[in-house]
């Protein structure tokens, strides 16, 4: 924690506040010249704790040029505008053609259950026991869905994260870090703002129907 | 509406709050399980599921009708 002395020097102070004058809006490249402006106008002028105070400044400069520096290197606004918009919309994509592909198949199944109302014996139930098995297999598709739904979620609550990260920097430093418009989560997430919360769990952390009959029961 | 509100809602009516009702859902947690019993559920089927579980949870549901 940079330390400041109780009382800065009259003639720093006047110098200071010339420099001052010359740069109205506090910016961390702005820090760093005035630091450097104050050192070239000060060499020889400053005793031995007006030094340190002034390096200590300079390297609270250059710290802030250098994180500045990283997280423009890390293209964060590329996150955002279009890898994150780009991958929610490619599993948008997958959940509505899956669904339609499921409604497709289950419309064929109520065809051949129709069918099979037609025939006796067993055709009848060799058709039925066929359709009921697609029936079944079918309900990947909500299962399916549900998963990819909580991606996407997740996916937009890191954009929305990202971009407050954005918004932050850009206020201090205007232009070089713009943010886009926050991400709006629409998917259903609970109160806890776990989106990993809703839907079909993960294999550790579900139930299957043995354990779900064992808790209900426990309510008789 | 969620498949929880459609049972509240058939619980909160008079004409339907004794029809058996099961529910058939990727909501394997506890607290969902819960949930829907706390809010009348007659039976809770967790998906992939099979038809002879679901026959088996309907005669059950049918016995305690």
């Amino acid at each position: 924690m940079l330390e400041l002395p109780a009382r800065i020097p009259e003639p720093l102070a006047h110098r200071l506040a010339a420099i001052r004058s010359r740069y109205p809006a506090s910016d961390p490249d702005m820090v760093a010249g005035v630091v450097g402006a104050v050192l070239t106008t000060m060499r020889g002028d400053l005793s031995a704790s007006d030094t340190a105070l002034l390096h200590e400044v300079e390297e609270l400069g250059r710290t802030i040029a250098a994180a500045r520096a990283e997280i423009a290197a890390l293209q964060v606004d590329d996150i955002t505008a279009s890898h994150i918009p780009s991958a929610t919309d490619e599993l948008d994509a997958i959940v509505a053609h899956t669904a339609g592909a499921t409604n497709s198949i289950l419309e064929v199944c109520e065809t051949l259950d129709s069918v099979a109302g037609k025939l006796d014996g067993e055709a009848a139930a060799a058709l039925q026991d066929a359709t009921t098995r697609i029936y079944e297999a079918c309900s990947f598709q909500d299962i399916t869905g549900q998963r990819i739904t909580k991606v996407v979620a997740t996916l937009k609550a890191i954009d929305s994260k990202v971009a407050q990260i954005l918004n932050t920097f850009s206020e201090a430093h205007g232009d070089s870090f713009r943010a886009p418009t926050p991400a709006v989560v629409v998917s259903p997430v609970p109160a806890n703002g776990d989106p990993a919360a809703v839907g079909p769990q993960l294999p550790g952390n579900a139930m299957d129907q043995t354990d779900i009959d064992k808790l209900l029961a426990s309510f008789d | 509406m969620t498949g929880l509100q459609l049972l509240q809602e058939v619980r909160a009516d008079a004409r339907l709050k004794g029809t058996p009702f099961i529910m058939i859902t990727a909501e394997s947690k506890t607290e969902n399980v819960v949930a829907a019993k706390q809010a009348g559920v007659s039976n809770y089927i967790v998906k992939p599921f099979n038809a002879e579980t679901l026959r088996e949870k309907i005669e059950k549901v049918l016995d305690n009708a």
